[in-house]
C-alpha cells in the first residue's frame, strides 16, 4: 500500500529524491566543452554535424566557456606544454562535472610515446569515460555520452561525486 | 644553377656526396646575399640541423641545412654549413623573415645558437624544458612536466617598445587561445589591444608538438606512414603521398602509372576535403553557420568512400613506400561520382549564399592583406601565396605524377586578403574535380606497387603458396625497406602549400633524421604581422583563412 503523497494523489505523482530528479533532468541536457586539440576534434565535428547529430542526445549546446559547461570532452593529444591549460580549464568548470577522454592520445599518449606527449590525461585530471580509437568513430563519441548519462543515473552527486579525492601530477 | 654564387665563391664552395653546396660558416650571410640578389633564390623553403653524433665519419657534430627555391620555384638548392664547437652561427633572419621561427626551432631542438637573432627562445617545447630533444643523445621518452604557461611579456614589452609604445596604461592584454574554438584548438596569440584594435600581437605555438620527427628516427619507413596521417589530419593521404614520394626519390624508383594516377585521384580528393573543412570553419567563425552544414556534410560521403577504400575515415595510411596498400575497389568510380556531386552541391549552395553577400564582402575584402614580396619573404606557399597573386604551385612549377598532362588552371588572387584566400580555395576545389575526372578517364590498368621485392610486399597467393614468398613477406615486415645513404629533399603540393620531407638516410631501415617542411609553420609565423593594426574580429578571420592545422604546425 502506498504511503505519503502517493497515497493521497494516486498514480498522478511520483516521489523521488531531489538529487535523482536533478540527475534525470541533467542527463539529457549535458553542455559539453570540447577541448579539441588534434585529429579527434575533426571527428567531433562529424559528431556535431547532421549525420551523427549529437543533439539527439541533448548535448548539442557546445560551450566554449568552461564556466558554462558540465562535460569536458578531451579530444586530441595533450602535450606537457598543454597540460597546465587543460588543468586550468577543468578547474574553471563548476561541480558537478564529468570528463570524457576521447582517443588513444588522451587516454594513454597513443603512439606518441615520447618526450613531449603526456602519457594519458588521467595524470592531470580525473576521467570518467575513456574512448578507444585513433581517432574514435563518431558512434564511439555518442556511446561515451550515453555512458556518462548512465553514470549520472547511477551515482549520487552529494555522496559519491562530491567526496571524490583526486590528486594529479600538477596538483601541488 | 646558381651562377653568380658559384663564380663568387669558386674557391670556398664544395659539393658534397649528396649534391649540397658546402661552405664555411663565416660566409653564410654573404653567400645567401649573393644567392638572393644575383641568382634570384628568394624563397627559403626550409631550414634544419643534422646531428651527426652516430655517424663517426662526419668531421663536425652538427650541420645546418638551408633549402632555397629560385624565382621560378622549380629549382631547389641545398646549402650545408658545418657548425664548429662554439655551436653558434650567424642568423639569416635579417634577409629572410621566415628564418626567424625556423632558427628558433633549431635552437629549441638542437641547441644551436644563432648570432644576432632578434628573439632566440624556445618555440615548440615549453619554457621549463631542459635540453634539446632532437639531439641524438636525448632519450626519446624523457618527458618533462610543465607547470606554468609562458606569460609572453618578455616578447610583448620589447615589441611594444619598438612600435613606440612605452606605457601599458591604455592597453588591454588578451589571450586569443590556445583553448578557444576560433583559435582552432591549440594556437595561442597574445595581443595588446587599444579598444578593439590590435596594437601588437605575438603567437605562441608548440601546444600540439608531439615529437613526430624524433619518433621517425626509431621507426621503419613504412611504420612512419601512420604518423604522417596525423600531420595535416584534414588531408591525411596527401601527407602519406608526400612522405612516400620523398623516400621513393632516395630509392630512385618510378611508380607504375596506375599507382601514380591513383595518387593523383585520391590526393586531389584529399585536397578538396581539406579545403572544405577550412572554408566551413572560417564561415562559422564569421557567424554563417548554415554554410558549415553545406560544406561539412559532403565530407561524410568522402569518409564513406575512404572507409571502403582504406578502412579508416580520417587517418587512412593508404600509401606505402613504392605504391599503396591495395588497388581501388569495385564500384569505386560510382562512389567517387557520388562524392564529387555532393561536394559540387555543397560548394554551389554555399556560393549562392555568400558570393554576392554584402556582409561577407565587407568582412573579408581588404582584410588581413599580405603583399607578394612579404609573402615570398615569409615563405608562404599554397593557396595562401597564390591568393597574393604569386603563381607558385608545385603541380605546375615542378610537376610530378604526370600533372603536366592534366588540363587545369591555377587559381590566383590579386589582393592577398581574406577574401582571396577563401575564393582561391573554392576555385581549387573546382579544379581538383577537373583533375580527378581526367585522371579517372585515363586511369591505366596494371600494378599499384613497384615490382621490386625488397620494397613492396609480395602478393598474398605467393606468401601463402611458397616459402620464398613467405620469407619475403616476413623479412620485409620485420626489417623494413632499406634506404641507401642520402640527404635529400622532395616535396609535393599539399593542401596548404609546399609539403616536403628532408630525409637523412644511412642505409638502415630507419631514417637517421626526418624533417617536415610544414606549410602551416611559415603561415603562422606571418600571422602576427598580418593582424597588427587591424580589428580583433578580423584577426579571427585572418587565422581561419590561413588554414592553420596544428598537427602540421607543431608536428
Amino acid at each position: 500500500m502506498a504511503v505519503g503523497a502517493e497515497a493521497i494523489f494516486g498514480d498522478s505523482v511520483i516521489t523521488s529524491t531531489l538529487e535523482s530528479a536533478l540527475s534525470w533532468a541533467r542527463e539529457s541536457s549535458m553542455w559539453p566543452y570540447v577541448f579539441g586539440t588534434a585529429c579527434c576534434a575533426i571527428e567531433f565535428m562529424s559528431v556535431a554535424s547532421s549525420k551523427y547529430d549529437i543533439s539527439r542526445f541533448g548535448a548539442e549546446v557546445v560551450r566554449f566557456s568552461p564556466r558554462q559547461a558540465d562535460l569536458l570532452i578531451v579530444a586530441g593529444t595533450i602535450s606537457y606544454k598543454q597540460a597546465p591549460i587543460l588543468k586550468k580549464i577543468y578547474d574553471q568548470m563548476c561541480e558537478p562535472k564529468w570528463v570524457i577522454s576521447a582517443g588513444a592520445c588522451a587516454c594513454s599518449g597513443g603512439f606518441y610515446d615520447n618526450y613531449t606527449t603526456l602519457q594519458g590525461i588521467d595524470a592531470i585530471i580525473p576521467v570518467d569515460v575513456y574512448v578507444a580509437g585513433c581517432p574514435p568513430r563518431p558512434e564511439a563519441f555518442l556511446d561515451a555520452l550515453l555512458a556518462i548519462q548512465k553514470i549520472q543515473a547511477d551515482e549520487r552527486l552529494l555522496d559519491d561525486r562530491a567526496k571524490r579525492v583526486f590528486k594529479g601530477r600538477l596538483d601541488a | 644553377m646558381p651562377k653568380a654564387f658559384l663564380e663568387r665563391f669558386e674557391k670556398e664552395v664544395s659539393i658534397d656526396a649528396y649534391g649540397a653546396y658546402k661552405l664555411d660558416a663565416s660566409l653564410i650571410l654573404q653567400a645567401l646575399h649573393v644567392l638572393y640578389q644575383n641568382d634570384g633564390y628568394t624563397f627559403l623553403v626550409d631550414m634544419t640541423a643534422i646531428d651527426y653524433l652516430h655517424q663517426p665519419s662526419a668531421l663536425r657534430r652538427f650541420a645546418i641545412v638551408y633549402l632555397l627555391r629560385d624565382r621560378l620555384f622549380s629549382n631547389v638548392i641545398t646549402l650545408k654549413i658545418d657548425v664548429d664547437e662554439t655551436l653558434a652561427i650567424d642568423s639569416i633572419a635579417s634577409l629572410f623573415k621566415s628564418a626567424n621561427w625556423a632558427e628558433r626551432e633549431i635552437w629549441d631542438q638542437y641547441g644551436i645558437h644563432f648570432k644576432n637573432h632578434p628573439n632566440l627562445k624556445r618555440i615548440l617545447n615549453h619554457k621549463e624544458f631542459i635540453g634539446h630533444p632532437l639531439r641524438k643523445d636525448y632519450p626519446i621518452t624523457q618527458g618533462q612536466l610543465c607547470h606554468k604557461s609562458d606569460d609572453l611579456m618578455d616578447e610583448m614589452t620589447p615589441r611594444l617598445k619598438r612600435k613606440g609604445i612605452e606605457s601599458h596604461d591604455a592597453l588591454m592584454f588578451l589571450n586569443l587561445g590556445p583553448a578557444h574554438p576560433a583559435s582552432h584548438g591549440t594556437i595561442r596569440t597574445f595581443v595588446a589591444l587599444e579598444s578593439e584594435t590590435i596594437r601588437c600581437a605575438i603567437s605562441e605555438i608548440g601546444y600540439l608538438h608531439r615529437g613526430f620527427e624524433k619518433s621517425c628516427e626509431n621507426h621503419t619507413y613504412n611504420q612512419i606512414i601512420p604518423y604522417t596521417d596525423r600531420l595535416n589530419y584534414c588531408s591525411a593521404i596527401l601527407n602519406n603521398i608526400a612522405f612516400a614520394h620523398a623516400v621513393e626519390g632516395i630509392l630512385g624508383i618510378e611508380l607504375p602509372d596506375r599507382a601514380q594516377f591513383i595518387r593523383v585521384i585520391i590526393g586531389e580528393l584529399s585536397r578538396m576535403i581539406d579545403h572544405l573543412v577550412c572554408l566551413a570553419a572560417i564561415l562559422v567563425d564569421m557567424g554563417a553557420l548554415t554554410n558549415y552544414w553545406y560544406l561539412y556534410n559532403p565530407r561524410e560521403s568522402v569518409y564513406d568512400l575512404l572507409s571502403k577504400l582504406t578502412g579508416a575515415r580520417l587517418t587512412n595510411s593508404y600509401m606505402r613506400i613504392g605504391g599503396m596498400s591495395h588497388d581501388l575497389y569495385e564500384g569505386f568510380e560510382h562512389d567517387l561520382h557520388v562524392c564529387l556531386k555532393a561536394i559540387d552541391t555543397g560548394v554551389g549552395d554555399t556560393l549562392t549564399l555568400i558570393e554576392h553577400n554584402r556582409i561577407f564582402h565587407d568582412r573579408t575584402q581588404n582584410v588581413g592583406i599580405i603583399s607578394q614580396e612579404e609573402a615570398i619573404n615569409r615563405s608562404l606557399s599554397g593557396p595562401n601565396l597564390r591568393a597574393c597573386g604569386v603563381a607558385y604551385d608545385l603541380r605546375v612549377n615542378a610537376p610530378y605524377y604526370h600533372y603536366e598532362s592534366f588540363d587545369f588552371d591555377m587559381a590566383l588572387g590579386s589582393v592577398g586578403d581574406v577574401y582571396d584566400r577563401i575564393m582561391v580555395r573554392f576555385e581549387e576545389i573546382r579544379q581538383s574535380k577537373r583533375i580527378i575526372e581526367q585522371a579517372m578517364k585515363r586511369l591505366p590498368q596494371g600494378a599499384v606497387c613497384v615490382a621490386d621485392r625488397s620494397i613492396s610486399l609480395p602478393p598474398k597467393h605467393e606468401v601463402y603458396g611458397n616459402i620464398e614468398g613467405l620469407m619475403n613477406q616476413f623479412k620485409l615486415v620485420f626489417e623494413g625497406v632499406k634506404v641507401p645513404p642520402s640527404e635529400s629533399y622532395r616535396a609535393i603540393e599539399g593542401a596548404n602549400g609546399e609539403l616536403g620531407f628532408f630525409i637523412v638516410s644511412d642505409g638502415s631501415p630507419k631514417p637517421y633524421k626526418v624533417k617536415v617542411r610544414p606549410p602551416c609553420f611559415y603561415a603562422m609565423a606571418a600571422y602576427p604581422s598580418i593582424i597588427e593594426g587591424g580589428m580583433i574580429a578580423d584577426a579571427i578571420l585572418s587565422l581561419g583563412s590561413l588554414n592553420i592545422i596544428a598537427g602540421e604546425l607543431d608536428r
